[in-house]
Order: C-alpha cells, then structure tokens, then sequence
C-alpha cells in the first residue's frame, strides 16, 4: 500500500453508549488508497458499518455514539475542524445499504444533493443528471421517464440511482454500505459492474459480507474482527497469503475458490467462459 | 366448543359489527342528505342568501353567515395549525429531541386530544374575558387551532417515525443540514402527514363547543374577524331547537352542507396521498 492515501484513520474507537455500553470500533489505524476500490471484510456484528459511517460521521445521526481518534480526509481531520458537518459529509459521500429513493423525481433523486451544494442552471443541471446515470450505466434505462417517481423504479435501479446521487455532489471519497446485500443476483451484478467503472475515478471504501465480492472488486481488503483491525492488505496477498492466525480461519472458512484460478477481469471475454467458476 | 364452532362464531360476530357500523352510518347520511338534499331542491338559495334579522324564529333568507363562518374560522385555523403542528412533529424526532423528551412531549399531546372542546373554549374565553374583549371571529380560529394542533401533530409524528430511517441516512449523507433533511423525511412521510391536516380540518369544522363560546352563536353575517361570528355545528342546534318548521328542516340542509363538506375532504385527502404515495421510498413495492 504505497499508493497515494485518500483517507486515513488515528486510533479510531467508536462507543455506543445505549442501555449497555458496547464499543464497536476499538483502535483501528488503517489507510485507504487513492483510486482504489478497499473492502472492508469480517463477520456480522464486527464494526464494519460503524467503521464506515465514522469515516463521514454519519454514525452522529445516531443518539448514544462516542467517538475519539481522528479521520484524515487528506491532512485534514474531519472531527476536529471548523468545516460545516455538511460539508465534510459531502466530500465523503454515503450510499446506505438499503437501496432507497428520496420522494422525488428520478431527476430530483440525482439533482437533490447537488442543488444543495451549488447553483446550478436548470441547462447545467441537466447535464449534471445525464452525465451521473451514465456514470452509473442507468441513462438508457430511465431516459425517457425521468419525471417519474424514483421509488417506482425496481430495486437494482433504485440502488444505481443512490450511486448516481452521491457522486453528484462530486465527493472525493465513496462510502458503500453492503450495497448489493438486498439485491437479486442480476442488479447485484449490474451494481458491481458499475463499482468496477468507478474505482478508476474515486476512492471507493465498501463494507460487504461477501468474500468474492471483495475478491473481485476490491483492490485492497480490511479484516476488521470483534471492532479490532486484524489485517489489512492488497487484496491478492491478503487472500493468498493472510498473515494473521484469525485472517486464515476466516478465509479458509469462505473460500471455496482457488484463488490462482480466478482470472483477471480483463481477460474474461463471452468466448473464453471460466471453466473454474 | 370446537374450532371449527369457535371460527363460525366469530366471523359472524366480525360480520355483524361491521354490518351494525355500515347500517348506522347509511342510516346517519342517508337521512342527512335526503332531508337536506329535498330543501336544497327546492330552496337551492338557503346557503347563499344572508339570514333575514328574523331568521331564528320565520326562517327568513338563509345561513350564508354559518357557512362564511365556519370557512372563515376553520380554514385560518388549520393553516396555523399545521404550521405548528409539523414543525412540532420535526422536533419530536430524533434530530432535535431526545427519546425522553418527545415520550413527554407526545403524552401531554394525547392529554390534549383527549381533552373535551368545551374546556378550550372556555380557555379561550377566559382570555376574551381578561382581555376585555368580545367574542370573535378571530378567537373561534384560536381556539379551533388549539383543538387541531394535538390532533395534527400526533398524526404527523407518527407519519415521520414511520417514514424509513434510509432516507434520514441517505440525505445526511449527501450533505444536508439537519433542515434540509426534516424537509426530505417530511415528504417522504407526506401521505400520513396530509391524512393528518385533513382529520384535523374534518374535527374542526364539525366542531360546536369550542366555538360557543369563542365566536359566539352569531344569526348576523360575519362583518370581520373582531366580530361575532359562528359555524355551521352550532346554526344546526339552533336551527333544530327552533319551533319554525322551516327553520328545522334547514338544520337538515345545513348537515347536508357539512357532511358534503367533510366527505369531499377525506376524498381529496386519498386522492392526494395517493398522488405522493407514488414518491414514498417503497410506497409501491411494500
């Protein structure tokens, strides 16, 4: 991981401090890398999704959670700084794991965050919509219907449309909670597909259960266990060669694949099927 | 008994009471609309014509007064009242309040819903009194504001709690404020918030004892909101305590105006919500 680093985290420990007290994120020191897509891996319950809402201080919508260390967004901290919240939470852009519409026009869905950020001509805005449902291989699909309510599109549509809504308000890092846990397999797919085109442009950090997604989408993983960082490495080596005791249970406990048989993405062309898959 | 006995019995009895509830409500507005209906046949005039000064006792001209009154009292009175009602509502959510605070807050709002109108009209009136002024139109839209504003305001608390938290999520997320996110979670829970103004318009302009007092039981035209005035609810008990047999069948008339009115209001609320139904996150999937 000698990339440059987008973002960065300091001893960060998060605490819920509800009817028991839990600490969900215990002193976790970890980078992520420019333009790279990092998953962060582990069991239910680990931290993963607590980790990911610290990292644009979502978790504060939340009564009862604590936190302390830092997050660089850069050289800047993003708790400890004279930034509006708003702000920061634009530049680190969220994409929840449930894929919902906001009760707006399938437009407006896209448009939303970015006419809180900016003025925009109603010419500009336009583009803006268009260029982000291209990004998000949605264009062609709703093009003609973008009047239409968002929440009448299917649910694989819904969660490209919350992809196209958080990078239109141009964050500088994506956050994606399990965002393809409540799809069927075919907009889970269309999902990944779409993270695929991205990560060549953002900086995207996603929590996903799933080993072979990490696999093939990620550039590099994070094993978080019981709130603690076990491992974090590119993503060939950490599956290959996990050095942690707990990383090789894990992984021997998910896979089911050969790691040297999976082909690159690149080479996998309709003629040459994957005959280890 | 046996299951099978037990499973006749009670969908009998399930049919029955709703039979029993359609038959009272068929009895109630059939009658309403066919004794009113046969005036407005004959005198279609009665809701546009201002009361004669004898009205009461020969029941000369008509009741336009009642109705101007009850438009002029209620519609103001809603506004304010859901003004403040979803700005409660907003409060009453996790953004801005603690749980704690808005379990005490909706406990003295099911207090003030369960509180009998009488007592806000004597409240308001009280305040007449100490101001040295008379009954009004202006405090008949208080004091049905203050009857409203419990109603409306549950109603839309529970429209924002229900409202999914995704949207919260997803809109913090881009960046909102917390303003512009109760603004979003608002129109998500649009549908539920509507249902809410509208049973509280319905309340209050088949309202009688909160305006008694306030407005007054006015038989003159309402000359401007610092004068006696009254409503529709309170011509009717007039008009049918009256020894005039015309007089009594306008109160017929002026029930078929009411129960028109509020039938009209619960349909355009369905039509609305129905209409931003379409937009709630889920609204046709769930």
């Amino acid at each position: 991981m000698n990339d440059d680093i987008a973002l960065r985290t300091d001893d960060l420990e998060v605490t819920y401090t509800g009817n028991r007290e839990v600490t969900a994120l215990d002193g976790v020191s970890t980078e992520f890398a420019e333009n790279k897509l990092t998953a962060i891996i582990g069991p239910s319950g680990c931290g993963k999704s607590t980790m990911l809402k610290a990292l644009n201080r979502l978790h504060e919508i939340q009564p009862n959670a604590e936190i302390t260390g830092e997050v660089y967004l850069g050289d800047e901290g993003i708790y400890d700084t004279d930034d509006p919240l708003p702000e920061i939470r634009r530049r680190v852009g969220y994409v929840p794991q449930t894929p919902t519409a906001l009760p707006l026009s399938i437009y407006n869905n896209v448009a939303y965050g970015a006419k809180l950020h900016g003025d925009y001509s109603s010419d500009e805005l336009d583009d803006l919509v268009e260029s982000y449902l291209r990004k998000v291989n949605l264009w062609d699909e709703v093009k003609d219907r973008l009047d239409d309510p968002g929440a009448e599109l299917s649910t694989g549509q819904i969660q490209r449309l919350c992809l196209a809504r958080s990078l239109a308000v141009e964050p500088e890092v994506l956050l994606c909670d399990e965002v393809t846990s409540a799809l069927d397999p075919i907009s889970a797919e269309q999902v990944e597909e779409t993270l695929e085109d991205l990560k060549e442009e953002y900086t995207i950090i996603m929590v996903t259960h799933s080993m072979d997604q990490a696999k093939r989408l990620a550039d590099d993983v994070i094993f978080l266990y019981l709130g603690e960082l076990v491992e974090a490495n590119d993503t060939r080596s950490f599956f290959e060669d996990p050095q942690h005791e707990r990383t090789q249970e894990f992984v021997k406990g998910h896979t089911a694949i050969d790691y040297d048989d999976e082909p690159d993405e690149e080479n996998v062309t309709d003629e040459q099927p994957v005959a280890t898959r | 008994m046996d299951r099978y006995t037990e499973q006749r019995l009670f969908g009998l009895l399930a049919r029955a009471s709703a039979a029993l509830i359609l038959a009272v409500l068929v009895m109630v507005v059939g009658v309403t609309l066919w004794r009113g209906g046969r005036v407005f046949i004959t005198d279609p005039a009665v809701m546009v014509t201002a009361p004669g000064s004898r009205y009461m006792l020969d029941g000369g001209g008509g009741f336009l007064h009642a109705v101007l009154g009850s438009i002029f009292i209620v519609v103001p009175a809603t506004v304010v009242a859901s003004i403040l009602a979803i700005s409660t509502a907003i409060f009453l959510q996790s953004d801005y309040s603690s749980e704690r605070t808005s379990d005490v807050i909706n406990m003295f709002l099911n207090v003030l819903w369960g509180t009998p109108p009488i007592v806000y009209g004597v409240f308001v009136l009280t305040i007449i009194i100490a101001a040295g002024a008379q009954t009004s139109l202006i405090f008949g839209t208080v004091a049905i504001a203050i009857f409203q504003y419990p109603i409306m305001t549950r109603y839309a608390d529970e429209a924002l709690r229900a409202a999914p938290d995704t949207v919260k999520e997803a809109s913090y997320g881009l960046g909102a404020t917390r303003f512009e996110t109760a603004r979003i979670t608002v129109r998500a829970a649009l549908p539920g918030v509507i249902a809410g103004i509208i049973m509280g318009f319905a309340r209050g302009i088949g309202d009688a004892a909160t305006v008694l007092f306030t407005a007054g039981r006015s038989t003159q035209m309402p000359g401007g909101p610092f004068d006696p005035a009254t409503t529709l609810p309170i011509l009717i008990f007039e008009q049918a305590a009256s020894f005039n047999a015309e007089v009594r069948s306008h109160a017929y008339a002026a029930s078929f105006v009411l129960i028109v009115a509020v039938l009209a209001l619960v349909l355009a609320s369905k039509l609305l919500a129905g209409r931003f139904a379409r937009f709630a996150p889920g609204g046709r999937h769930s």
